[in-house]
């Protein structure tokens, strides 16, 4: 009972309202029971209280709130435990009746709110739907409820903007639409699974904002999943970080950040603060190794992408370009490669004019720049092996024979510290990480001047990111290959990279030594971004809207301006 | 039992078994059949007994031992059309998704001109001016089949030119035979399995059907749908004569079918665990 929340302002009504005790949740094989996902979870949600489940993928989050609602997914069952939601047992009832349930009693917020919408249907329907349909309001009472809710989300012309379509609306907007659906039949639980994960810190922040007012002002208990302990500690009454399926420790937000009692949750607090140290531009050399110069393009018959944007990378540099979404960032990757010509300015390479397109580049230019990319699923072929993988490009750049290309990939493959006994394995068989590592390798295999990274760590868990930041590392002080590091994450640019270029709306709007650029006086599009990282302790949120509510109209009218 | 590692369905079970027979008996025509497939051994229409099971047809032919050779006829002649419509659909397909722009354009609205035609009408004009010898007849058929291989082919492949591991290739350098080979081909080929299956089924009925309206195989070659054409009136005469060839080209369309639903199926098991 000690847990119960402090916070005066909320509902009177504290009981609890789900209960969940000793949970297993397995695959369902041929012959029963399969790997364990959820092994002995237990946790009371009271009414009006959040808590929220923190873990890297495959934890069994997502699992947890699945099964909070009696559902599991495809081929997993419930096996053991219980599920009280109220005074009725989920497991206990049918699957119409949990259906009953979902919505008007528990509503359920997912990551992707563009594949949870219905893009032909206006989203005032598809906000009212569920509730109309349960026969919980009738549809002027959704309307009207709706609208408020609108407001409450501080989404934009609250009353006209349900006539839109989900296409008409951004993703942090769709995402805020999405919470107001699930709160219209007034649920009792919320649980929301990773809302902001794919949204952009500035938008997230609005998000997250919205997201808290909502619950507070409504009582409504959450569970609130996300991988991203800063986030979440925003939000949360209590946490509970999950590895693997098993519960590693369960307290309050404050305990879980200031004196974590588990190693694991204590390398997840100190991974991220860690972080606050500008590294020192190490840089050399006269001529940069790559400079570019006024590069303007676009996609045919589009606006311009990326304007007038001006770039040195010298070797043994780490060059990152920031910005959100529709920046312009990936698009300058494309430029320097050579899959989107350039249409203004030059891009050289040690000096020399690269041509625009990459089938006028020669096999020697090629070579010298690298790419790896933020999906490792995709990057690499499935259907290849290690060896095929690593050995093409010494085979195709170098002309080695069999033996030696071999012998290269192992070298290599011990380099990325990956087991030489992995040669043989098709590249599908492999983790996230262990394939980010593989990609890793795959570029350095043509040993180029200059590798992009394309958002390389954001679709990994929070560690294994890490680990790929400090092979990159380490792997620059050892061969001196610069880096031109593409990113949304500021985080990641504080550590390693030696110079930064924040790009908003295709043009470079600061850029320097990460030390200056991160160190007042910023620009306030530099600082706005800073401001909205998530950090890890409590009150962050509440700081930073407290600044904002000063600065909103600078901030509004620098995000608008053309 | 179990195939590459997955375990086959029930269904799936009876369709290898059918299409194992079918094969078996194709390939042993000549080792099994009691009789010549063109030769009379007797009176026309003579009734099944102890050495003619299953009886004489219009010019006294044994119908087991053409229904024996018809099996050799109508899966080998089905078995070349498919390759030989897959070789041009799978190439063209790729070649139009990885090339794009006008090649893709070209090959594409090619495609839709032969489409546009019904491929029957299209057949037949084709087998009627330039006769219906073997080789006329298979490539007929391959080309006027390989626009749908074509269809799929591009469109798988311009899923897998789309993703990264291409883009890293061209990056890299690589030229189109690289690309087609050895970063699209061996991800395309579970879709390009199945459907390979319903082509083989769409081609045998297509053979069936010409051969039934006299454009097919010509005689005396035996092949199963030139006999239901041939002994199609004896059915008025209380003769189950027509039914046999009937019933094998529908066991052996059911059984491909039974073996192509469970590729389908781990193939699209296969993409839910990506997801």
């Amino acid at each position: 009972m000690s847990q119960a929340t402090q916070d005066a302002s909320r509902s009177e009504d504290n009981s609890i309202i789900l209960d969940i005790r000793g949970m297993r949740v397995a695959v369902r094989t041929d012959s029963g029971e399969g790997p364990v996902l959820v092994d002995d979870v237990s946790l009371q949600l009271r009414r009006g209280e959040v808590i929220g489940l923190i873990g890297e993928s495959g934890a069994g989050k997502s699992t947890i709130g699945l099964a909070s609602m009696g559902y599991t997914r495809r081929d997993c069952f419930i096996v053991g435990g219980n599920i009280i939601f109220g005074d009725t047992d989920i497991r206990a009832i049918s699957m119409d009746e949990r259906r009953a349930l979902r919505g008007p009693k528990i509503a359920y917020i997912a990551q992707s709110a563009a594949a949870s919408f219905n893009p032909a249907h206006t989203l005032m329907e598809q906000v009212c739907e569920a509730s109309v349909r349960h026969g919980v309001l009738s549809r002027a009472e959704a309307r009207a409820e709706a609208i408020s809710l609108f407001k409450q989300l501080d989404l934009p012309s609250p009353e006209t903007i349900g006539s839109r379509y989900p296409h008409q609306v951004s993703g942090g907007q769709l995402q805020r639409v999405m919470a107001a659906m699930a709160m219209v039949a007034k649920p009792d639980i919320l649980i929301f699974d990773e809302p902001t994960t794919a949204l952009d810190v500035t938008t997230q922040v609005e998000c997250l904002a919205a997201f808290r007012k909502l619950i507070r002002g409504h009582g409504t208990a959450a569970l609130y999943i996300t991988h991203d302990l800063a986030v979440v500690a925003q939000i949360a009454d209590r946490i509970m970080v999950l590895r693997r399926g098993k519960m590693v420790e369960f307290g309050d937000s404050r305990q879980i950040l200031q004196q974590p009692k588990e190693e694991y949750t204590r390398r997840l607090v100190t991974e991220r603060v860690a972080g606050h140290s500008f590294v020192d531009a190490n840089g050399a050399g006269e001529v940069p190794i790559l400079a570019i110069e006024h590069v303007s393009a676009n996609y045919p018959g589009k606006p311009k992408v990326i304007d007038d944007v001006s770039l040195d990378v010298r070797k043994g540099d780490t060059v990152a370009v920031v910005g959100e979404s529709g920046s312009g960032k990936s698009t300058l990757a494309r430029v320097v490669t050579g899959l989107l010509p350039r249409v203004a300015g030059d891009v050289r390479f040690n000096g020399l004019s690269l041509p625009p397109r990459l089938n006028e580049r020669s096999k020697d230019q090629l070579r010298r720049v690298q790419m790896i990319y933020q999906m490792p699923d995709v990057a690499l072929n499935p259907q290849h092996t290690l060896l095929e993988t690593i050995g093409r490009p010494v085979a195709f750049y170098f002309n080695r024979s069999r033996a030696e290309v071999r012998a290269r990939a192992i070298e290599l493959l011990r380099q990325m510290d990956l087991p030489e006994s992995f040669i043989t394995r098709k590249t599908s068989d492999l983790s996230g990480g262990q394939k980010q590592r593989v990609s890793i390798a795959r570029a350095l295999a043509a040993e180029p001047d200059l590798i992009i990274c394309d958002e390389v760590t954001s679709a990994l868990d929070q560690l294994v990111g890490e680990e790929i930041l400090r092979l990159l590392k380490k792997l620059q002080e050892d061969l001196g290959v610069a880096y031109l590091f593409i990113t949304h994450d500021l985080g990641t640019v504080k550590r390693i990279a030696n110079k930064v270029a924040v790009m908003l709306k295709g043009k470079v709007v600061a850029s320097g030594d990460t030390a200056t650029v991160f160190s007042p006086p910023y620009h306030p599009y530099t600082e706005l971004l800073l401001s909205s990282v998530p950090e890890m302790r409590p009150d962050w949120l509440d700081g930073v809207l407290a600044s904002r509510a000063t600065g909103a109209a600078m901030t509004a009218a620098l995000l608008r301006a053309p | 039992m179990r195939i590459l590692g997955y375990k086959l369905s029930a269904t799936a079970q009876i369709g290898v078994v059918i299409v194992l027979i079918n094969v078996l008996v194709a390939v042993l025509a000549p080792l099994i059949a009691p009789f010549d497939q063109a030769t009379p051994v007797g009176d026309a229409w003579a009734d099944p007994d102890a050495q003619h099971w299953l009886g004489l047809d219009n010019v006294g032919r044994d119908i087991l031992s053409r229904l024996i050779y018809g099996a050799r006829m109508s899966i080998g002649l089905s078995l070349v059309i498919t390759v030989l419509s897959f070789l041009i659909g799978v190439i063209s397909g790729f070649a139009a998704a990885v090339a794009g722009g006008w090649i893709d354009q070209l090959l594409s609205r090619l495609v839709d001109l032969l489409l546009s035609m019904p491929t029957l009408i299209f057949a037949f004009v084709i087998l009627s001016v330039l006769g219906s010898a073997l080789p006329v007849l298979i490539v007929t058929i391959a080309v006027l089949d390989s626009t749908k291989v074509f269809r799929l082919a591009r469109s798988v492949a311009i899923n897998i030119v789309s993703l990264e591991f291409v883009e890293a290739a061209r990056l890299r350098g690589e030229g189109w035979w690289w690309i087609v080979t050895r970063e699209v081909l061996p991800n395309a080929i579970p879709p390009l399995t199945a459907e390979f299956g319903l082509r083989f089924c769409f081609t045998f009925l297509f053979i069936a059907a010409l051969s039934f309206l006299g454009l097919g195989v010509q005689p005396p070659d035996a092949d199963w749908g030139s006999m239901v054409k041939d002994y199609r009136d004896m059915i008025n005469f209380g003769s189950a004569a027509p039914l046999y060839p009937a019933a094998a080209i529908a066991i052996l369309t059911i059984g491909v079918n039974f073996v192509v639903d469970w590729m389908l199926s781990i193939h699209s098991r296969g993409q839910g665990e990506g997801a």
